[in-house]
Formats: C-alpha cells, sequence, structure tokens
C-alpha cells in the first residue's frame, strides 16, 4: 500500500469513527428483533449485530461500537447464558468493529471454550496497518480467513462466511446461516441509505454489484417471492429477496448512469452536477446520512474511471 | 324475558364486526378498465401528485425488467395496489375461538395468491425492524359501518404498472363500505418519497356468491439470458415512449407528466393545447362498453365501423 492510499484509507476509517462520535451512547437503547429460527437482530448505534445462540453458546456477527458493550452484552444474556464463543467481523469499520474487545472482555471466556474473532485477513491486514489508531489487541480479529469462504458448524447449523472482494470494502464478509436460512451482509447492503464504497479500503462499485448478486443466489424467497431467507443488513431494518432486488437494481442503474456521462467525457464536477441519482436522493439520503449523493456518485465514478489527475477519467 | 332477549341483541350488535365482508367479490371497473386490465400506458402519470423523483424514476423503467430479472416474474400487486388490480378477491372472517369475535378479516386475490390479514383485535403494528411484505401490516377500527383500515410495512412497488414507483416508506388508509352487495374501498397512500399530497382512489366491488378462487402457482424462470450486472433501464433523456400517451389520446404533454395540479378540475382551465389534437377516440375505444373487453388497443367503439 503506498503511503498515499494508506493516509485516504486511514481517512476513510477516521470519518466513521468521528460519525459516531457525534452520538450520546448513554441515550442509545438495544432493540433485539426477532429474526428466524435461533437469530436475533441487534440495533442500537452503528451497524446491526447479528446474535445465533444455542446449546453449544453464542455467536456474533459485528460489535457495534466498544461504549454499549455492557448494553448489548445484557440483552444477550436475555436470550442465552451460554459462553461467547465467535465473533465474525463482516468488515473493518470502527462501528462494526469497535465493541470486540468491550464485549470479550465482559464475556469473560471460559479458558476452555475460547472466544474466537473470525474477519478476512484484510480486515486484520487494515486494522494493524502502520499509522492506523491502536486497536486493543484482545479485540483483533486473530482467527483470520484468507480464502473465498470459511466454513462453521455451530449451535447445530452449517455456518459459511463468504469472502466479497472489493465491494464495501476489500476485506468484507457475507455469513450464511444455512440452518436457519438467515444471512448477514454487512455494509455491502444498507437499505434506506446508499453503500458506503469505500474505495481507500478497497472497495468499488463492481464488486458492490458482484457481492450483491452473490447474496441474491444464495436467498430463497418463499411464495409470492418475500420471506424464505431473511437477511440483516448492515444498516436498517431486516430484508428478504425482494429488498436486495430493489437496492441491487438502484446501484446498477446509476453505476448505468455514471459509466455513460463517463463517456462522454464529464469530469467528477460534471457528474455530479448532472445528478444521476436525483431519482433515488429522497429514499436513500437523510439529514442523518452518511453517504451523501455526491459521496456516492464520487465512489461510483473513481470506480469506473480511475483519474490521472486531471479530473477526468483516465482514457 | 323478551326484553331481556332484546337487550342481547343489542349488546351483542355492538360488540361484534358492524359488517361481515365475508364472501366472494368481483371488481368492476367501470371508466378505470383501460388502465386497469391491459394496464396503463408509458408515461401516463396524468392524475398523479408525482414528485420529480418519481417522475424520473417512471421515464427510466423498462418493462422488459419484468421479463429478464427472474425475481420480478413472480411478484403480486402489493395491497394498496391489489384493491384495484386485475383479480377476484374472497374475504374470509377469523374468529377468535373462545368468544367467537371477529379478530380479522382474511383476503385472497386470485393473481400470484395474494394473501393479507386485516388485524381487528387491536395489536400493536411491528417495529420500524421489522419485514416488510406486499400485504404490509393492516390494522382495521370501526367508524359506525365503516372499517377503516392502516397499513404500514409495506414493500417497495408501484402506484401504476408503468413503472410509477410508491417506496416502502409509504402508509395507506382504506375506507371499506358496503351497500348491499356492492363493497366501495377508497384507497389513500401517502409516501413521503415520491408523492407530494396523499393519493386517493376509491374501486368498487360486486358480491359474487359463486366464483371460485383456484390457484395460481408461479415459478421464476430465467427465459432470457443476461448478464448478472444487467437491469433493463432507459437513461435519463433516452426513453423514446413517453410522448406516446399524450398523441393517442391527445392530450397536452405536460399533463401527462403528472403533479398535484392535475389531480383538479381546474388544470383544465389552465393546461396547454395538446400537440396532437384528437377529434375522436381511436384507442381502447371499447373498453367496459357493452361488455367489451380491451384487447385490441385500436377496435372502434360499439356500433361504429372501422
Amino acid at each position: 500500500m503506498t503511503h498515499a492510499l494508506r493516509y485516504v484509507s486511514l481517512l476513510a476509517i477516521a470519518a466513521v469513527a468521528a460519525n459516531s462520535q457525534q452520538q450520546d451512547f448513554d441515550k442509545v437503547q438495544i432493540h433485539v428483533e426477532p429474526v428466524q429460527h435461533n437469530i436475533y437482530m441487534l440495533v442500537g448505534a452503528g451497524g446491526n449485530t447479528t446474535v445465533q445462540v444455542g446449546s453449544e453458546g453464542v455467536l456474533l456477527v459485528d460489535t457495534q461500537f466498544a461504549p454499549l458493550a455492557p448494553k448489548i452484552m445484557a440483552e444477550i444474556r436475555k436470550l442465552s447464558p451460554g459462553p461467547l464463543r465467535y465473533i465474525i467481523n463482516t468488515h473493518l469499520h470502527p462501528d462494526h468493529v469497535g465493541g470486540n474487545a468491550a464485549i470479550a472482555k465482559l464475556a469473560a471466556p471460559d479458558p476452555a471454550l475460547p472466544l474466537k474473532i473470525i474477519a478476512h485477513e484484510n480486515v486484520l491486514n487494515r486494522l494493524t496497518a502502520p499509522g492506523q489508531a491502536r486497536f486493543p489487541e484482545e479485540g483483533l480479529p486473530i482467527d483470520e480467513y484468507a480464502t473465498p469462504l470459511k466454513n462453521l458448524h455451530f449451535n447445530g447449523e452449517a455456518i459459511v462466511i463468504y469472502h466479497e472482494p472489493n465491494a464495501h470494502t476489500d476485506g468484507d464478509s457475507v455469513v450464511l446461516f444455512r440452518g436457519s436460512d438467515v444471512i448477514s451482509t454487512g455494509d455491502i447492503f444498507t437499505p434506506g441509505g446508499y453503500p458506503y464504497i469505500d474505495i481507500a479500503n478497497g472497495g468499488s462499485v463492481q464488486g458492490e454489484i458482484l457481492a450483491l448478486n452473490h447474496i441474491l443466489q444464495m436467498t430463497v424467497p418463499a411464495k409470492t417471492q418475500e420471506g424464505g431467507t431473511y437477511i440483516i443488513p448492515g444498516h436498517g431494518r431486516i430484508c428478504d429477496d425482494a429488498d436486495i432486488v430493489e437496492f441491487r437494481d438502484m446501484v446498477v442503474i446509476v453505476r448505468d448512469r455514471v459509466r455513460d456521462l463517463i463517456k462522454k467525457g464529464k469530469t467528477l464536477a460534471e457528474v455530479q452536477s448532472a445528478k444521476p441519482t436525483r431519482d433515488y436522493d429522497t429514499e436513500y439520503v437523510s439529514k442523518t446520512s452518511f453517504v451523501t449523493a455526491d459521496r456516492f456518485v464520487e465512489a461510483v465514478y473513481k470506480s469506473l474511471s480511475p483519474s490521472d489527475g486531471t479530473g477526468r477519467p483516465s482514457r | 324475558m323478551i326484553r331481556f332477549f332484546a337487550l342481547a341483541l343489542l349488546a351483542s350488535a355492538t360488540a361484534f364486526a358492524q359488517v361481515d365482508f365475508s364472501g366472494g367479490w368481483s371488481p368492476l371497473y367501470h371508466e378505470d378498465l383501460p388502465d386497469r386490465i391491459p394496464g396503463p400506458e408509458l408515461g401516463d402519470y396524468l392524475g398523479l401528485p408525482l414528485n420529480d423523483a418519481a417522475r424520473l424514476r417512471a421515464d427510466s423503467y423498462d418493462a422488459d425488467r419484468i421479463s429478464v430479472v427472474p425475481e420480478y416474474e413472480c411478484r403480486p400487486h402489493s395491497s394498496d395496489y391489489s384493491m384495484r388490480g386485475l383479480a377476484n378477491m374472497r374475504v374470509d372472517a377469523i374468529r377468535d375461538p373462545v368468544t367467537q369475535r371477529v379478530i380479522a378479516f382474511h383476503t385472497r386475490m386470485n393473481f400470484q395468491e395474494m394473501e393479507r390479514t386485516i388485524w381487528l383485535d387491536g395489536r400493536p403494528h411491528p417495529s420500524e425492524y421489522a419485514p416488510h411484505t406486499w400485504a404490509g401490516f393492516s390494522t382495521g377500527t370501526w367508524n359506525d359501518n365503516v372499517l377503516d383500515i392502516y397499513t404500514t410495512h409495506l414493500k417497495e412497488s408501484y402506484l401504476k404498472r408503468n413503472g410509477v414507483p410508491r417506496s416502502d416508506k409509504a402508509s395507506f388508509t382504506e375506507h371499506w363500505v358496503r351497500h348491499g352487495n356492492y363493497l366501495t374501498v377508497a384507497t389513500l397512500v401517502t409516501d413521503p418519497v415520491f408523492l407530494t399530497e396523499p393519493l386517493v382512489r376509491t374501486q368498487t366491488w360486486i358480491f359474487d356468491p359463486s366464483q371460485v378462487i383456484g390457484r395460481d402457482i408461479c415459478e421464476t424462470a430465467a427465459e432470457v439470458p443476461k448478464a448478472a450486472d444487467y437491469v433493463p433501464n432507459h437513461l435519463p433523456g433516452t426513453n423514446p415512449f413517453l410522448h406516446e400517451v399524450a398523441d393517442w389520446y391527445g392530450l397536452p404533454y405536460e399533463a401527462t407528466r403528472g403533479g398535484a395540479e392535475t389531480l383538479y378540475p381546474e388544470y383544465r382551465k389552465t393546461m396547454a393545447k395538446p400537440e396532437h389534437p384528437r377529434d375522436r377516440c381511436e384507442r381502447y375505444c371499447s373498453c367496459g362498453a357493452e361488455g367489451f373487453v380491451c384487447l385490441d388497443p385500436t377496435a372502434p367503439p360499439p356500433g361504429k365501423k372501422p
């Protein structure tokens, strides 16, 4: 990684962290939403947390922010008294990994039943990169994987962790609970908000579309194209196949529009000025949105046309 | 003793549902027949209080999406649109097994076997994080003999089948009124994403106890090869079909673009002259007249030679 890229990457992470610092965590309540079978979604601040409970203990996907750890653990204990055995991180952003260490400490794992923190190796590499603010060691995903997928079997069901290359970041994992028929997507899928395609940390719009299509391949809707496989998104409500389709279509259509403008030789500023997302902004942008329309368009533009520094797409 | 039974009957009449909607119902299309049976023309947004976002979203819509993207093939209408879609309906009253009170009405349409429950037992709507469905979550309350229904948790869908969108942040209110064998349903859709004011539509149904609603089983099939990252759409400013409706019906193009002002009769006083005025009907002229259906859009009105 070049110094410049590393700097931009750190800025991107800092932007997510700065967004979190504006929140008053004392006021945050953890909402527990049952999903399907033994899977629950915990909503607080930052990304959603998935909880799988069963006879072997507890598995989490993402941990929100450290100050919320006591509240999150209190809700988990209402669901299960069992040992916390796994944390899976979908990517490196602080609103998804920030609670790792604090939750690990509160869970007080039995040495005979150690807690494993799993993520793609790119997450570990970026969290420990030189210049990166020190990440608590006990929260690092040192059970990293570097393969296209990783399998577990826990609480009576197969759990498959898929690496989705260069989508939201370069370290995205999607977690399929095969028995419960539930998928945790991380920030690849954020209904109600544009995806944060974190170019500095290896994201791209084409990878985003490929990842959304892969999630769609794994979802099997029930009657009338709804229900069946349920989706826990990075942020927002519980979804299913039809919701992913709407989101995927939005990303593809915006990609098509930006690509058309790039072919016409438009600069980033000209593309943003053309407002290629203006029919989606009322749906995907709110006053509190982290990803504005301009930020989304910029990410799509840069994904499609690495600039040569002139402000115009390189040919 | 007689007085006792009379009082008991009165008490039970107020405690239970005031009107029974159970049974089979057939839609009456009236003047909406061309819009509801063959379906709306592309680019026809007249009378819809759309904002600019909705207009561009509809302009970008390419109907190939239904055939090319398998996930669209088996979708039913959402519950706001299904009340004016082309399907018969059966309504069943759901009773509490202990009290025998009607706690819900359950509806089933024959198109895509769309089902919906309207709860009358006072239960709350789900949390904001619960899944959304085509039917949404509906609760009803009685206002004299009118059933007022409020529906939330809708999936993103359409206000018309020509791509005019309705978001998953929308909600709608209905008023079901039964007059003998006729049922009038008024639907008021509110959508902060795509509408500048509520969209109000009414539909009429006739009691049809002899109808049989069969199965309508749909399975998706990828019959048209396509790249995984291809979603049919028109780039802004490139949809070639948007002027058709104005030309076919002799309307000013601006009127077909919709907007709240086109809802009201006063709009006719200020709207522009059509570019291609028509002196006679040339499309869907026989729809609904004397039992004619709308299979041939160019068929002349009944009794007129082509």
